[in-house]
This record gives structure tokens, C-alpha cells and sequence, in this order.
């Protein structure tokens, strides 16, 4: 039972990483219909910006804030000089054009600071905690934790503020809510800035916990099993289908892994992904079409 | 018109000879004609007779091929639905376009979005002027919302609400920005006689009360003939009649597109 417990509580705290990396995602989908295939590349380009300004001896705090000014400066920039100039494309473009966009910023990203791993060192321990007999690690606990802090500071964001409320609307109905003067321009460069924010604290935990280095980018192919679970259009779903991803995963491998002999971490998300296709392809959140005549 | 002193000033839209044509067929034709300033004027006319083609040309969602448009004095040339907005034009359009999954207040508060001053990071730090901003926004909404007996429906989902109460939130969503001109389309359509007294109502005290000046597309002729001080009737893109309601009545060539026809 310990280790029922203790395989589910770590579970689903790693699980709070995936749910980071799929509410990037879900922002830009939900306020412009992009799925943004750049989240990775940009949520490397964050780490290695991270690592680069930390080598140059920038205190740590000082370096976070330049980061997120970079981040949120290159974001409005793509969101400037790629998508709006495609706007009213159909899904596939877009979709292209961030599959495009992701490689030439992986290139800028390794051209510039270099493609060698390197530590990013975010000065959270990974001492064990004991809760009882159960062995908690202690920076799972503390990005877990941060994460749930980013999570309600977005959702107080977007259910309190002005700009939640035209965000909500964009997202609702694009065409009404440009007829009643909401410049919708605005709204996805705000969406992209945060999106660059909520990419940003991803790439400082993953980057901290594997290492900054191309490999990174591939967190994405971690997101996409717990969007089609949670459904793309859900920060609600990201959350859950997260932990959901996260506790499958770790309860798999130490129960199932053995039996298999092991490694089923690469493709077991995928694979609770693909039962969800079969019976709810919009996901536990997402929303049917409802196609009006 | 008689029995009202006619000058420019008093002219809040004029519309001087425009066209507008899909695939070579016109949709409007040479058309003009004057709204003025706190009237209630009503465009009716058979279906496709052009209506909701020349509210798209008045709010800027088509461009007319040929004439010009000028609103409170400033010409519409090259105008988008953004820009005449801004300029104090409130639409409420046939199929309401409410923002379903949200609720009645939030929907209001979402009209005057474009008011805004504040920016992202004004909001995303709540300084005080973003605070100051919210709060005079929802002052605001809540006062639309009273003036059109919305508070019961205050916090419901829009789209669990039904057609009569949702049309009269999409009315509470364009009146809350606070328009000189408000366009109207079809306010009434699938209304039973109460629901249309009651949107009447509505209309009348946005017109007498706020001073708003409204042109609205409706068919009920019974309707449109207490309601209105202005009828503009359309046949075909073109206008053949324009005038008070009751001499439009008394039309001859009226009565033979529009008003004898049964429909």
C-alpha cells in the first residue's frame, strides 16, 4: 500500500510538469484555433536563455525577469510577423506554420547559446521527504506547488479581468466579438505573452530536472497524449489530464513494468490517449461542435 | 418629414448614392436617403430587398461599390466594423452573436471592451487604475442591465436563456458601450405579440430616454408603424418610399411591392 501511495503521490506530481507544458498550449488553441507545434521550441529557447544569462553571472532572480521580457518580446513578435498575416487560414496552415516556426527557432536558439547540455541549476534541492513511510521528492513538491500558484493567478486572470472577459469572448465567437469592437489582434498578442510566460516557468522545471538541451523541445510529444485526454480547449482538462498522464505513467511502470520488462513510460501516455480517441475524442473537457444552420 | 425643421446638422447618417452588388446582381442600387438625429427610423421592405446588406454597409462589414456614406459629418469611405464602433455606432445583428457560454454580465461587460484604456499589465498586476477601470465598467453594466430588466438573468449562461431574453441582452451588450447610433436587426423576428410589445417597449425608452438614435430592420408592419418616426421601404436594392410612417402607408407604389402582398 506504501508504495501504491508513494508511486501515485510522485505520479502525480510529475504529472503537474505535463499539465504546465499542455495549458501553453491550450491558451493559444482556445483564443485562435492554433495548435502551437513552437511550445516546444520556444519552452527550449526559454531554458537555454535561462542557462545563458545564469552563466554570464546574472543573479538568479534578475535572469528569470530578462527571460521573461525575451520570451514575451519573441512571442509577440511571432505572433506579429508569422500568424497574423495567415489569420483566417485554414487549421492546417497554421498548424505548418508553427511546425516550420518550431525549427528555425530551435536553430536560433542552439546557433546562438549552443546545442551542448547544459545544468540549469534553479536551486531547488531534490532532497526526500518522509511523510510517514512515504518518500515525497522535495522538488516535485515545490514545482508542484508553484504550478498550482501559476494555475489560479491565470484563472483569476481570465475570470476577473477586463481583458479575461475579452479573452473568453474572442475565444466564444471571434467574428461577434470583433463586431463589437474587441481588437482581437490585442487579445492574441496578450495570449502569446502568456503562453511565453507559462512556456517559460515549463522550461525552467524541465530544463532543471533533464538538463538544458535539444532534447527538450521534445516535451511537446509529452503534451499531446494529455490534450487529447483533457481536450485542447480546457485548462481544466491540461490540469487533469496531466496528473492523469502522470499518475498512468508511474503506476504503469512500477506494477505493469515488470511484467513487460519495463520501459513503459515512452509510450504508455500514448496509448491511454488512444483509448480516449476511441470513446470521447473531444476529451474529459473538451466541448462538442455544435454546428449552426 | 414635414413637420420637422430639416438642417444638416440635425442629419446623423447619410447614405448618397450607394451601390452594392453580388456577383453582378445588385443588391442595392443607388440608394439614398438621411437618418436623423434621435428618430427611430425603420428599413422594411420584402426579403432581399437589401436591408441587411445596407447595415453591413453602414457599420463597415462591405463597402459599397459607388456613393459615399458620411456618419455625424465624417465620411465612412474605407471604414472597418472596428472603426465605426469607436465612432459611436452600436450594432445588435439578426442571429445575436452573444457570447454563449458566458454569462449575461460578462457579455454586457464585453461591449465595452474597446473603451478600454487600461493595459495587460495594468490588469495583470490589478494597479489601481486597472481596479478603478473594472469597477466603473461593472458599474456600467450593471446600469444596462437594470434599464433592461436583466438583473434576474444577471449571472446566467447566455445560452441556456431564451431567444426573447437573449436578444435583449445582445440590445444590453451594444447600449452599454453607449452609441449615438444604434443598428438593429430584426430585434423582433420570432417574437410572439408580447415579447414584441415588450422589445417595443424597450426600443421606445432607448430612443426617449437615452437619446439614442436608432434604424432597425423589421417586418411586422403594425410593429414598425407605431414605432417608428421614419420609414425607409426597399424594393430590390432600390428605395421606393421614404418618408413618416403615415404617408408611407398611403403609397401607392408601397402597397403594390410590399404592404398589399401577402407574405
Amino acid at each position: 500500500m506504501t508504495l501504491f501511495i508513494e508511486t501515485l503521490i510522485g505520479g502525480l506530481l510529475a504529472g503537474t510538469m505535463y499539465s504546465l507544458v499542455a495549458i501553453g498550449f491550450v491558451l493559444i488553441f482556445k483564443a485562435s484555433g492554433v495548435f502551437n507545434y513552437s511550445q516546444g521550441a520556444l519552452l527550449l529557447f526559454s531554458a537555454l536563455t535561462l542557462v545563458t544569462f545564469l552563466e554570464l553571472g546574472l543573479a538568479f532572480w534578475l535572469a528569470v525577469i530578462v527571460t521573461i521580457v525575451v520570451m514575451i518580446a519573441l512571442s509577440i513578435a511571432i505572433e506579429r510577423v508569422v500568424l497574423r498575416p495567415l489569420a483566417n487560414r485554414n487549421v492546417m496552415t497554421l498548424f505548418m506554420a508553427t511546425l516550420g516556426l518550431s525549427f528555425v527557432i530551435e536553430g536560433a536558439a542552439q546557433g546562438l547559446m549552443g546545442s551542448e547540455v547544459r545544468l540549469l541549476d534553479i536551486g531547488l534541492q531534490d532532497n526526500p521527504l518522509f511523510w510517514g513511510d512515504i518518500l515525497i521528492s522535495e522538488f516535485d513538491l515545490i514545482v508542484a506547488g508553484g504550478a498550482t500558484v501559476l494555475v489560479i493567478a491565470l484563472a483569476l486572470f481570465f475570470s476577473k479581468t477586463r481583458i479575461g472577459i475579452s479573452l473568453r469572448a474572442v475565444a466564444d465567437d471571434t467574428a461577434s466579438a470583433q463586431s463589437i469592437g474587441i481588437n482581437i489582434n490585442r487579445i492574441w498578442q496578450i495570449v502569446w505573452a502568456v503562453a511565453a510566460v507559462v512556456g517559460m516557468v515549463s522550461g525552467m522545471v524541465w530544463g532543471a530536472r533533464q538538463g538544458v538541451a535539444f532534447a527538450l523541445s521534445l516535451v511537446v510529444l509529452k503534451a499531446l497524449p494529455v490534450l487529447i485526454i483533457g481536450g485542447f480547449t480546457s485548462i481544466m482538462g491540461a490540469i487533469v489530464g496531466g496528473l492523469l498522464i502522470g499518475a498512468g505513467e508511474a503506476l504503469a511502470e512500477t506494477y505493469i513494468g515488470p511484467l513487460v520488462g519495463g520501459g513503459i513510460s515512452p509510450w504508455f501516455a500514448y496509448l491511454v490517449a488512444l483509448i480516449f480517441l476511441f470513446i470521447r475524442p473531444v476529451g474529459l473537457f473538451g466541448e462538442y461542435k455544435v454546428e449552426r444552420v | 418629414m414635414t413637420d420637422r425643421a430639416i438642417s444638416d446638422a440635425d442629419v446623423i447618417l447619410d447614405i448618397a448614392g450607394v451601390s452594392l452588388s453580388f456577383q453582378g446582381v445588385k443588391a442595392i442600387n443607388a440608394l439614398s436617403f438621411s437618418v436623423y438625429r434621435h428618430e427611430i427610423c425603420a428599413l422594411i421592405g420584402p426579403n432581399g430587398a437589401g436591408k441587411s446588406s445596407l447595415l453591413n454597409i453602414i457599420n463597415g462589414v462591405y463597402r459599397p461599390e459607388s456613393g459615399s456614406l458620411s456618419f455625424n459629418g465624417r465620411s465612412l469611405k474605407k471604414i472597418q466594423p472596428i472603426e465605426t464602433a469607436r465612432l459611436g455606432m452600436g450594432r445588435v445583428f439578426q442571429n445575436n452573436a452573444l457570447f454563449g457560454k458566458m454569462s449575461v454580465l460578462d457579455n454586457v461587460l464585453a461591449g465595452l471592451s474597446r473603451k478600454a484604456q487600461t493595459s495587460f499589465i495594468e490588469h495583470a498586476f490589478r494597479l489601481p487604475r486597472a481596479r478603478r477601470e473594472s469597477a466603473d465598467f461593472r458599474a456600467r453594466s450593471e446600469r444596462v442591465i437594470a434599464f433592461l430588466d436583466l438583473e434576474p438573468y444577471r449571472d446566467a449562461i447566455v445560452e441556456n436563456l431564451s431567444y426573447g431574453i437573449q436578444k435583449r441582452v445582445g440590445l444590453a451588450r451594444a447600449l452599454v458601450a453607449e452609441p449615438e447610433l444604434l443598428l438593429l436587426d430584426e430585434p423582433m423576428a420570432g417574437m410572439n405579440k408580447e415579447e414584441k410589445q415588450e422589445m417595443s417597449d424597450y426600443i421606445t425608452d432607448i430612443n426617449h430616454k437615452l437619446g439614442v438614435t436608432i434604424v432597425l430592420i423589421e417586418h411586422d408592419i403594425s410593429v414598425v408603424m407605431s414605432l417608428s418616426d421614419h420609414v425607409v421601404v426597399l424594393d430590390y436594392g432600390r428605395k421606393i418610399a421614404d418618408g413618416d410612417p403615415d404617408r408611407v402607408k398611403d403609397d401607392p407604389e408601397v402597397i403594390q411591392a410590399y404592404l398589399g402582398v401577402v407574405h
